[in-house]
């Protein structure tokens, strides 16, 4: 870890949305801020009618969709030409989502109660309706070189997929599937495969072609808590699920079969398996530099504590917590996974145990490397160019691991700063960290290798 | 006379009474002993005695020595008696009977002390088999009452299995009835959310046609002006070529991934076919030839052969193309095939290498840790040795080698030492030579003289013959001065006889001295002479002829 990071910090921010390029937007309220990546200096600045809920750059990063669901509105802005505007007003058939279509054009409008999906244009005077998309947490996917679109639809208790050329918008396909209650779809990377699972109620994922084929179905067993999360290997070779059982299921590309299964137990004996534990490091003090009163700096540095990450011997334990019976969707299982960008590496987190990230190799199919925290992740996200990964616990400090090492990071803030969820540039230099309310840049240097 | 009761010898004892009792005891019928014996107060000191004396005393002598007489030859020993029925004692009798008695009575004495012995051993033997009878009888005991209780535990321990089987089974049937209940409440469940949703569903239409009917102006999209397409181009309309073309692209997407999954997986099969091909290989040659069966060989035969045309062809032609079932079965089958073999045969081995661990040297196959080593060793040694001879010799040939080195010097040396030799031979041959040529003339030397020396004989005996005839001649003469018997020239003077002699000799010798040409005409001249001569001097004829015959025949020995 032979990078510098540099941190820039802003203040009051409520939502951020990363750039494709060099610009950086976040919105405040009502105003949308338009930036310079690598300065954060101020680009742009637009007004909305309301208070914005989500925005997006759209694919070629000329414009900014802000939404707002209360007053139904969706406004565009462009970056080249900060005259031009766009409105779209749903009216009584009210927003629920909104989204880019792959071209950068077309905007998708999902109406309030999921009535249907509406395709708006930018470039002509067309308008195209999706009727019955279904009310899911992931209803429409679009494959990676956004030439098709599925969307999630349900008639008559059954459920369907669309699948739609987004050209022309031409319906594809339509096909049903033999789920109970779909709950989400996802392309695989290639653009070849779509996944489709149904509610956690029932474990049961299929897996369809292009061309509407089913090609295979995989159920892990009956009755318990099915599918929490999944996530498609870069390289379309391997499709992770992770489920209530606190299991990850690997599915390989070719025979649709699993080929491996990963437990998150709380207990590892493995010695092969490097646990790196965050322990506190007492402050520092140089009691020379003590002044009355205290600089901010001081007390800052006084007040945060800082961490390091020691290896902790095999078997380790971790603090294992079990969810309340009663309750739906309980916190446990797989709640989070992710492929590393090189295919190396799947990072993921049980929910019963909240402080650890488990780190998979994949080439080896076993456990790698388990993080353990002081306090419970919030979210994790690996860099797109380089098997590095971020990670965030709701404090002020970002940690990053690779297979080189792990280090602990302290956002040099003043005053509180709890980082809920961090993104990466696409390009991997810099990452923003975001807190409930500020919003913070990263900057990695890149050492020169002599 | 009377049975004497059988009554172990008694311990005398100072006592009278005893001696009474026991004399009591004795039936003996003839009663003058027994008043004889009542009648005895006999002191101590003298118990044995008087004891004895109880029997026979000075009265009834004769009738205790006959009773003992009866007694005797009943028992089988001789009479005492001299005679049957005379009153003379046999002593010699007697005392023969007395010490066949005696003998008996120590054998007796053995006899009872052996079996006193044996009642005491098989009296202890008794006893510690009456203790052994109780400890085991007690061990039976014991180990019933624990195989009772054992029994008694196997009781207990299957009835808690049963139990255990049957809690087991009860929980099995509770789970598949919660399962049941599970799905009879998940199909309910369903049912009722079916319902719900499209109840649900009707009210969306409802809201739907409200929202689409009020026809809000609302809904709608403002735009300063519509932007350009990302890629530049035109907007298109909907048409049946376009589906087409869609579907098109759909398919070549599909397409080129399935093609671009197809190459690796070529790419990898062809990889694991060549790491199988080069294992199969080296499993065959791992594999020690004798150990393969003919019976697998046939099968591998016509098999491998198959197998290697069709990998030959493979490797021929393009191995991406050919990927037949039959082929790829084949080479899996072989290599499967071969792989269980090498496994056999590590087994026989590692088997091998265990009984050899234990010892135990059955199979022919296996040789012994020891003679194994021993054999090593031996062989080390060989190996030592010949590689020193090895060594010597390299260095031997290295030094003969290495001489040519000092070409010029070593080259004269050698012809040096040739010439050395030469010279030294050529001399020896020089002597040789003129020792021989000295021999030969010596020899020719010898046999000239000895040729010689025949002659000078013959003319010696002729002259002597001739002296002596002269002289006879001369004694004749002396009679008759008139013969003039003469000798011309071979006789002369008899006063010069000697010297005449000699000379003739000496003339005869000069003859001899030349060649032996001559030789042999003299011999007939002095012939001619010698027949002249009476008949000593013919008798010497032969002599005379004999002789250089015989030097002839002598020198030809001697050449010879």
């Amino acid at each position: 870890m032979q990078q510098k990071l540099r941190f820039l910090a802003l203040a009051l921010t409520q939502r951020l949305s990363s750039a494709l390029g060099s610009a950086q937007a976040s919105c405040v309220q009502y105003r949308l801020i338009v930036r310079d990546v690598t300065t954060l200096q101020l680009l742009q600045l637009y007004t909305c009618l309301d208070q914005i809920q989500y925005i997006e750059w759209s694919s070629d990063s000329l414009f900014i969709l802000c939404a707002m669901y209360k007053r139904g509105i969706v406004q565009v802005w462009s970056l080249e030409q900060p005259d031009w505007h766009c409105k779209i007003d749903e009216g009584s058939a009210g927003l629920v989502a909104s989204c880019w279509s792959p071209d950068g054009r077309h905007i998708l409008n999902t109406t309030e109660f999921h009535l249907r999906i509406t395709v708006w244009s930018l470039c002509t005077k067309s308008v195209s309706y999706i009727k019955y998309p279904k009310a899911c947490q992931q209803g429409i996917a679009f494959t990676k070189d956004g030439r098709y679109m599925a969307v999630a639809e349900r008639r008559d208790c059954k459920d369907f997929v669309s699948l739609f050329v987004c050209s022309d918008w031409q319906l594809l396909r339509h096909f049903d599937t033999e789920t109970q209650d779909l709950f989400g779809i996802e392309w695989a990377p290639n653009g070849c495969v779509l996944a489709v699972w149904d509610t956690c109620l029932e474990y049961k994922i299929l897996l369809y072609s292009l061309d509407g084929r089913l090609l295979s179905t995989y159920r892990a067993y009956e009755w318990s808590l099915g599918i929490k999360s999944i996530a498609w290997s870069p390289s379309s070779q391997f499709l992770a699920i992770g489920s209530y059982d606190e299991k990850v299921r690997i599915l390989n590309h070719v025979t649709w079969k699993k080929i491996a299964e990963f437990e998150h137990p709380a207990m590892v004996a493995d010695t092969k398996t490097v646990v790196y534990k965050e322990v506190e490091k007492p402050p520092s003090v140089e009691t020379e530099r003590l002044s009355f009163p205290p600089t901010r700096a001081l007390a800052s540095s006084l007040f945060s504590t800082q961490s390091k990450y020691d290896i902790s011997q095999v078997p380790v334990s971790f603090q294992y917590i079990k969810p309340v019976a009663d309750r739906a969707n309980p916190k446990m299982g797989i709640g989070m996974l992710a492929f590393s960008s090189d295919n190396c590496f799947l990072a993921t987190k049980n929910d019963n145990i909240p402080n650890a990230v488990w780190i998979w190799d994949i080439q080896k199919l076993k456990l790698s490397v388990v993080l353990e925290q002081l306090c419970a992740i919030q979210s994790f996200q690996w860099d797109p160019r380089q098997p590095r990964l971020a990670v965030c616990t709701g404090n002020s400090k970002v940690y990053l691991w690779s297979p080189a090492g792990c280090v602990s990071v302290q956002v040099p803030m003043e005053g509180e700063f709890q980082i809920v969820s961090l993104c990466w540039h696409p390009t991997g230099d810099s990452m923003a960290l975001l807190s409930k309310e500020n919003f913070c840049m990263c900057y990695l240097e890149r050492e020169e290798v002599k | 006379m009377g049975d004497w009761k059988t009554v172990t010898v008694p311990v005398l004892s100072s006592d009278s009474k005893n001696i009474f009792q026991y004399t009591s005891e004795k039936k003996i019928s003839p009663p003058s002993m027994n008043s004889q014996v009542l009648r005895l107060p006999l002191p101590s000191s003298k118990s044995m005695h008087s004891f004895f004396s109880a029997f026979c005393t000075e009265e009834n002598i004769e009738q205790s020595i006959s009773y003992l007489n009866r007694e005797l030859t009943t028992l089988g020993f001789p009479s005492i008696y001299v005679e049957p029925k005379g009153k003379e004692l046999n002593l010699i009798s007697i005392i023969n009977c007395m010490n066949e008695l005696l003998v008996q009575q120590h054998k007796n004495l053995r006899a009872q002390e052996e079996v006193e012995m044996q009642h005491l051993k098989l009296g202890s033997d008794m006893d510690h088999l009456q203790n052994s009878y109780a400890k085991l009888k007690e061990q039976l005991e014991l180990s019933k009452r624990e195989i009772v209780g054992l029994q008694e535990r196997d009781r207990q321990l299957q009835s808690k299995n049963r139990n255990l089987h049957q809690l087991l089974k009860n929980e099995k049937d509770e789970v598949q009835k919660l399962q049941n209940i599970i799905s009879s409440r998940a199909t309910q469940y369903n049912h009722d959310m079916k319902r719900k949703e499209r109840e649900y569903n009707k009210l969306k239409e409802r809201l739907h046609q409200l929202v689409m009917n009020k026809k809000d102006k609302k809904i709608a999209m403002e735009v300063l002006n519509y932007v350009g397409r990302a890629d530049g181009k035109r907007g298109a309309w909907r048409t049946d070529k376009t589906e087409a073309r869609n579907e098109e692209e759909m398919y070549k997407v599909l397409l080129s991934d399935y093609e671009q999954r197809q190459k690796q997986l070529l790419v990898e099969n062809a990889e694991l076919k060549k790491v199988l091909q080069q294992m199969k290989k080296e499993i065959i040659s791992l594999l020690p030839p004798q150990k393969q069966k003919p019976k697998e060989r046939s099968e591998d035969g016509p098999v491998l052969s198959d197998l290697e045309e069709d990998i030959g062809e493979l490797n021929k032609e393009n191995m991406w193309e050919l990927s037949c079932e039959t082929v790829r079965e084949q080479l899996t089958n072989s290599i499967r095939k071969q792989w269980r073999m090498l496994k056999n045969h590590v087994e026989k081995l590692d088997n091998q290498v265990s009984r050899v661990h234990s010892r135990a040297l059955d199979d022919k196959d296996v040789i012994s840790r020891e003679d194994h080593e021993l054999k090593t060793e031996k062989l080390e040694l060989e190996i030592q040795q010949c590689k020193e001879m090895i060594k010597t010799q390299q260095q031997l040939l290295q030094q003969q080698l290495m001489s040519p080195c000092d070409d010029d010097t070593t080259l004269l040396l050698q012809d040096c030492y040739l010439l050395e030799e030469r010279e030294r031979l050529q001399e020896e041959w020089r002597l040789f030579r003129e020792q021989k040529k000295n021999f030969e003339k010596e020899r020719r030397s010898f046999t000239e003289a000895a040729i010689r020396l025949g002659l000078e004989r013959k003319a010696f005996e002729e002259d002597r013959g001739a002296w002596l005839k002269q002289q006879f001649l001369s004694m004749s003469t002396d009679y008759k001065h008139s013969e003039n018997v003469t000798t011309p020239s071979a006789f002369l003077g008899s006063s010069d006889q000697d010297s005449r002699l000699t000379n003739s000799t000496s003339q005869q010798r000069k003859p001899h001295c030349t060649l032996s040409g001559p030789v042999s005409a003299e011999p007939g001249q002095m012939s001619q002479y010698i027949s002249c001569n009476s008949s000593n001097a013919a008798s010497k004829k032969p002599a005379g002829d004999g002789k250089p015959n015989q030097w002839e025949e002598s020198d030809e020995g001697e050449v010879e």
